[in-house]
C-alpha cells in the first residue's frame, strides 16, 4: 500500500454515487444494444482511444476479464475514468446512437463495470519489463505520472515517483466530486497501478524545494513533468482574507480529506462559472447548504461548466446569479465573512454604474482558475513555458534533453483522461530517448 | 370488419389461433382461461398411456438481450390420468361449444387406438390430432417421431384413426426428416383430413460448461429434447411451404413453429396455414398474447382487402419457386440515405469482410460510406446491418437486359447480364 489511510469520516464520505453502478443484467442488456460500429466516433473522442466496441462486445458475452483487459491496455486509469469521464463531451456524446435520437451506449457505466471487477477479482494483466538499468524521476503522484510510471514499467525502466503532498493520487484523491469518486477509490487505483512493482513513490517532498532539478538529473536518466496546477487564483478584493472565504480547490481537498462541519453556514457562494465552480455548488448543497448561489460574470451560454452539469446542479436547488462579480466580502459580527458585495456587469462585462447588490454568505468559494506551475522549470534552460504551462511535442518531449511533460501542467487544465493518455504518450517517448531512438 | 373464422379440414374456430398441444393446453382450467383471453381453439396436450416425467425439463437459448429466443423440452405427453382429461375435455367443449377443441392423441397398437379414440370422440371435441412428431423419449418406445419418420407407418395408423373416428384427423407431422414432403403425402392417403407441422426439432439447447453436461441437467445426464419458439420459425415455415404448393397434396394445414406475434401468424397464413398453433410464446409470456394477435390480422386483412381468412390462405404460396426460375437479369444496388446515415460504418465493414468489398470511405472524408454501384453485387448484407430502418434501400436497376432465368438460359439459350462483384 502506497497510499496513506484515510479518515472515514472525512466530510466526503456524505456523498453517494451519482451514476449507480450496473448488475450483470443491466451491464449485458445495454452493452448487447451496442453497434459494434467499425472505427467509431466513440473511440476517436476519447482520449486513450480505448477499443470502446469491443470491450462492450466482451461484456455482453460474459468475458468480463477479457473487456477489462482492453481498457486497461489503452487506459491504465480505466477505473477513474469510468467514474469522473465527462463522457456526456467525450465517448457518449459521440455515440451514432445520439445521431439518431436514440439514448447513447453509457459507455461510461460499462466501464466501471468491468473496471470494478477486476478490481474486486484482483485480476492482473500486465508485469514490468525486463530491466534496463535506467530510471525515471516523475513530479507529482496524478494520474499523468501513474499512466507515464506504469508504461515506463511495462518498458521496464526504474520509476521514483516524488509527491508533495503526504496523499497520493494529485486529484483524482483531492478534487474530483465525491458523488463520482471518493478518495479512498482513488487510493485503491494507485495501489492497482503500482501493483506492477518497481515504482517507488517518495511523498512529502516537493520538487524545487526539499529536493533540485540538480539532484534529479543526477540520480535519473530523465524526468516527467506531471505536477499539475497550483494553488487558486485569487479575487484580489477587499475581505478575501476573511475566515469563511476559501480557494475552492483548497476547500474541495479538505472536504475530501478531513472532517469538517458546516453548522451554521446557511447561505454560500461560489464565484465562477467553469467546472470546479459547477463541483463546488453541488458539494456545498450536499453537505447540507440550504442557500447555494452560483456567482458568475457572464450568462448562461457563456458559462465554461459543461452544461449537463448545471443542469444537475439546479436540479439540486442551486441558483445563479449571472453577469455579476465579487467587488468584497463584508464580515459578521463573529469576524467571518457575512456576505459578498456583488457588481452586475453589461453584455460587455462592463460595471453598470451603481447596480451593486449584497448576497449573504457564511461559506464562500471562489473558483476561478488554478495558477499555473510554469515558474517551477522555467529557469531549467531549454525548457519553454507559455502562459504558465510547459510546452511539449505531441509525444510530450519539452525543449530540454531528457525531460518529457504531460497532465494538466502541459495541457493547461483538462480531465483525468487527458493525464491518462499523455502521460502514457510521454513513457513512450522516454522509452524511445532513453534506448536511443528519440 | 374481416372474417376471423376459420376451418381446417372441418375442424372449425372463431379465430385461426390455436394453442398448440403442449403444458398451455395441459388442463381445462388453462384451456377455458385461454379461451376467454381470445384463443379460437385448443389442441390438448398429447394423451396416450400414462407417463412420468423427469423433473428439470426445459432449456432455453437465449442471446444478450433476448432471453429464449430458442426453447428446447424434454418432457414427454401428458401425465394426468385419462379419466380426468376427457371429463376437462367433455367440460370445456359443453362451456365453449363454437371454440375448437382437439385432441392430441398417441400410443401404439391399434386396438389402443381404437379406444382412445372412441372416448375422445365421445367428449364432444371437434377433431383429432396424432401426434406423430414428439422427438425424445416417446420416438424411444417407437411412438411420435419414430412413426412420423416412416411414412408407410404413418399411413397405416392414419387410416385406423380415419376408419375410428366420426370427426377430422390432423397428422402432426415430424420435422426430423431430410424432406417433409412424402410424409404429408403419407398421410394424405391415409385419409387424414389436414396435417399439422411442425412438431419439435430434435435439439441440444446448449452445455453447462462449469458441469460438462448438456441442458437441461437432469442431475449428472442429459438428453437430447425438442426445439421451438421463435428460431425455429424459418424451418417451420420451409415445411409448410414445400407441401402447401406441391399439387399432389392440397390438404388443409395447421401451421406451428415459432409463431410469437400476428405478423409472424399473417406470414404461416400466406405460406398456406388453415389455422395457426402456438406453445412457446404462450410458455413464455402467457395466454393474453393473443390480444394482439387478433387485432394484428384483423388490421392487416383490413388494410390489404382480405374480408375472409379463407382468401388469404396460401396468398403467397405462387411465388415461392424454384432457384432455377428466379430471374439472373433482375438486378438492385445498395443506395445509402445521407440524411438518415448515422456513419456507424457498419455496413462498409460488412460488405468489406463478408461481401463484395464495395462500400468505402467517403472520398469528401464526411463519416458516411458510399456504395460503388459498379461493383455492388445487390446482395442485401449492408441493408441487413445498417441499424437504421431506411436508412440503406436495394433499389431495382434498369440494365437493359431482358428477364432470363438459369432454366431459360439452359434451355432457350437467354442472354445473362455481366456479372458483378467477380473480381
Ligand atoms: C475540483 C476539480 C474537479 C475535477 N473534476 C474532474 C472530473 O470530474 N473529471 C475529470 O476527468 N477531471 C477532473 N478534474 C481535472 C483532473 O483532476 C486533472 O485534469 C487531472 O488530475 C490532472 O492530472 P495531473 O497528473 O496532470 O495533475 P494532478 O492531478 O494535479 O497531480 C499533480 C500532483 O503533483 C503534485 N505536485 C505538484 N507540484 C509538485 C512538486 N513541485 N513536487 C512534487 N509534487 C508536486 C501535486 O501535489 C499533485 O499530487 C478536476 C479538477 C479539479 C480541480
Ligand atoms: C414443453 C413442450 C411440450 C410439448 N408437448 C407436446 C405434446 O405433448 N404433443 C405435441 O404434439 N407437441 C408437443 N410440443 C410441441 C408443440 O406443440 C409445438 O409443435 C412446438 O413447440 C412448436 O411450436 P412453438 O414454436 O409455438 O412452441 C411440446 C412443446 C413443448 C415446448
Ligand atoms: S476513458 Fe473516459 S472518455 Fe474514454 S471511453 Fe472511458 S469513459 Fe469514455
Ligand atoms: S458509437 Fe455507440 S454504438 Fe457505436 S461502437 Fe461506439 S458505443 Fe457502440
Ligand atoms: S450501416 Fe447504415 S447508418 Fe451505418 S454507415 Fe452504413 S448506411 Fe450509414
Amino acid at each position: 500500500m502506497v497510499s496513506t489511510p484515510l479518515d472515514p469520516d472525512r466530510a466526503e464520505s456524505v456523498f453517494a454515487d451519482f451514476k449507480g453502478e450496473y448488475t450483470r443484467e443491466q451491464a449485458t442488456l445495454e452493452a448487447s444494444r451496442c453497434l459494434y460500429c467499425s472505427d467509431p466516433p466513440c473511440v476517436k473522442a476519447c482520449p486513450t482511444h480505448i477499443d470502446i466496441p469491443q470491450f462492450i462486445r466482451k461484456i455482453a458475452t460474459g468475458n468480463v476479464k477479457g473487456s477489462a483487459r482492453t481498457i486497461f491496455d489503452a487506459n491504465i486509469l480505466g477505473m477513474s475514468c469510468a467514474r469522473v469521464c465527462p463522457v456526456e463531451t467525450l465517448c457518449v456524446g459521440d455515440c451514432v446512437y445520439n445521431l439518431m435520437h436514440v439514448p447513447p451506449i453509457q459507455i461510461g457505466k460499462l466501464q466501471r463495470y468491468a473496471t470494478d471487477r477486476a478490481y474486486a477479482e484482483q485480476w492482473r494483466f500486465f508485469e514490468a519489463g525486463a530491466d534496463t538499468g535506467k530510471t525515471v524521476a516523475l513530479l507529482g503522484a496524478g494520474p499523468a505520472s501513474l499512466a507515464c510510471a506504469h508504461e515506463l514499467r511495462r518498458r521496464g525502466h526504474g520509476c521514483t515517483v516524488y509527491e508533495k503532498r503526504p496523499v497520493v493520487g494529485g486529484l483524482n484523491s483531492t478534487g474530483v466530486a465525491p458523488y463520482k469518486m471518493k478518495a479512498d477509490r482513488a487510493a485503491d487505483e494507485v495501489d492497482w497501478v503500482l501493483g506492477i512493482g518497481g515504482v517507488e513513490v517518495v511523498t512529502g517532498v516537493e520538487v524545487g524545494e526539499q529536493v533540485s532539478f540538480q539532484e534529479l538529473e543526477a540520480r535519473h536518466d530523465a524526468v516527467f513533468l506531471g505536477m499539475g496546477l497550483g494553488p487558486d487564483t485569487r479575487l484580489r478584493v477587499p475581505g478575501e482574507d476573511l475566515p469563511g472565504v476559501h480557494g475552492a480547490v483548497d476547500f474541495i481537498e479538505e472536504m475530501k480529506l478531513t472532517k469538517m462541519s458546516l453548522a451554521g453556514v446557511r447561505h454560500a457562494v461560489v464565484v465562477g462559472g467553469g467546472n470546479t465552480a459547477l463541483d463546488a455548488v453541488r458539494e456545498a448543497r450536499g453537505l447540507g447548504v440550504t442557500d447555494v448561489v452560483m456567482l458568475y460574470r457572464g450568462d448562461e451560454a457563456a458559462m465554461s461548466g459543461y452544461h449537463h452539469e448545471w443542469a444537475a446542479a439546479r436540479v439540486e436547488g442551486v441558483r445563479a446569479e449571472w453577469r455579476a462579480v465579487a467587488v468584497g466580502f463584508e464580515a459578521g459580527a463573529d469576524g467571518r465573512v457575512a456576505g459578498v458585495l456583488c457588481q452586475r456587469l453589461d453584455e460587455k462585462r462592463q460595471p453598470i454604474a451603481g447596480d451593486t447588490f449584497t448576497l449573504p454568505a457564511e461559506l464562500v468559494l471562489v473558483a476561478i482558475g488554478q495558477s499555473k506551475l510554469g515558474a517551477l522549470v522555467q529557469s531549467l534552460a531549454g525548457i519553454e513555458v507559455h502562459h504558465g504551462r510547459v510546452v511539449a511535442d505531441e509525444r510530450g518531449a519539452t525543449g530540454r534533453k531528457g525531460y518529457f511533460a504531460g497532465g494538466d501542467c502541459r495541457n493547461g487544465g483538462k480531465e483525468v483522461v487527458n493525464a491518462a493518455a499523455e502521460g502514457k504518450a510521454a513513457a513512450q517517448a522516454i522509452h524511445a530517448y532513453l534506448t536511443g531512438g528519440l | 370488419m374481416p372474417d376471423l373464422s376459420s376451418n381446417t379440414g372441418g375442424i372449425r374456430s372463431p379465430n385461426p389461433f390455436w394453442l398448440a398441444s403442449a403444458p398451455p393446453a395441459n388442463s381445462g382450467g388453462q384451456v377455458q382461461r385461454a379461451f376467454d383471453a381470445g384463443w379460437g381453439g385448443a389442441v390438448w396436450k398429447t394423451l396416450g398411456r400414462p407417463i412420468q416425467n423427469v423433473s428439470s425439463r426445459f432449456g432455453a437459448h437465449s442471446v444478450a438481450g433476448a432471453r429464449a429466443i430458442g426453447f428446447n423440452n424434454i418432457e414427454l405427453i401428458t401425465d394426468r390420468s385419462l379419466e380426468i382429461n376427457f371429463r376437462e375435455i367433455y367440460d370445456t367443449k359443453k362451456k365453449y361449444p363454437k371454440h375448437a377443441v382437439i385432441v392430441s392423441l398417441m400410443v401404439e397398437t391399434r386396438d389402443e387406438w381404437r379406444d382412445i379414440i372412441k372416448r375422445s370422440v365421445d367428449t364432444g371435441a371437434d377433431g383429432l390430432e396424432l401426434n406423430f412428431g414428439c422427438p425424445h423419449g416417446m420416438c424411444e418406445r417407437g411412438m411420435g417421431s419414430a412413426v412420423g419418420q416412416e411414412p408407410k407407418v404413418n399411413q397405416e395408423i392414419t387410416s385406423w384413426a380415419v376408419e375410428y373416428s366420426s370427426i377430422p384427423v390432423l397428422v402432426k407431422l415430424t420435422p426430423n426428416v431430410s424432406d417433409i414432403v412424402p410424409h404429408g403425402l403419407a398421410a394424405k392417403r391415409g385419409g387424414a383430413h389436414g396435417v399439422s407441422l411442425i412438431n419439435t426439432i430434435k435439439s441440444i439447447i446448449s452445455v453447462d460448461i462449469d458441469r460438462f453436461v448438456p441442458e437441461p441437467r437432469v442431475g449428472g445426464l442429459s438428453t437430447n429434447g425438442g426445439y421451438c419458439g421463435q428460431a425455429v420459425k424459418p424451418i417451420a415455415m420451409h415445411m409448410l411451404a414445400a407441401l402447401a404448393r406441391d399439387e399432389r397434396f392440397r390438404l388443409p394445414i395447421s401451421g406451428i413453429g415459432g409463431i410469437s406475434n400476428w405478423r409472424d401468424a399473417v406470414e404461416f397464413i400466406l405460406l398456406g396455414s388453415s389455422s395457426v398453433q402456438v406453445c412457446t410464446e404462450v410458455m413464455l409470456r402467457g395466454f393474453r398474447v393473443v390480444e394482439d394477435m387478433i387485432e394484428g390480422l384483423e388490421e392487416y386483412m383490413r388494410t390489404h382487402g382480405f374480408s375472409t381468412l379463407e382468401s388469404m390462405v396460401g396468398r403467397a404460396v405462387p411465388s415461392y419457386s424454384e432457384w432455377g426460375n428466379l430471374d439472373l437479369n433482375y438486378e438492385t444496388i445498395a443506395k445509402i440515405d445521407p440524411a438518415l446515415c448515422i456513419g456507424c460504418n457498419k455496413c462498409m465493414i460488412a460488405c468489406e469482410d463478408g461481401a463484395h468489398q464495395c462500400i468505402h470511405p467517403n472520398p469528401t472524408g464526411a463519416r458516411m460510406p458510399v456504395v460503388d454501384e459498379s461493383e455492388c453485387v445487390g446482395c442485401n448484407l449492408c441493408q441487413i446491418v445498417c441499424p437504421v430502418e431506411g436508412c440503406i434501400s436495394m433499389v431495382g436497376v434498369d440494365n437493359g437486359f431482358a428477364p432470363s432465368s438459369w432454366n431459360q438460359f439452359v434451355e432457350e439459350s437467354r442472354v445473362l447480364r455481366p456479372k458483378k462483384g467477380a473480381h
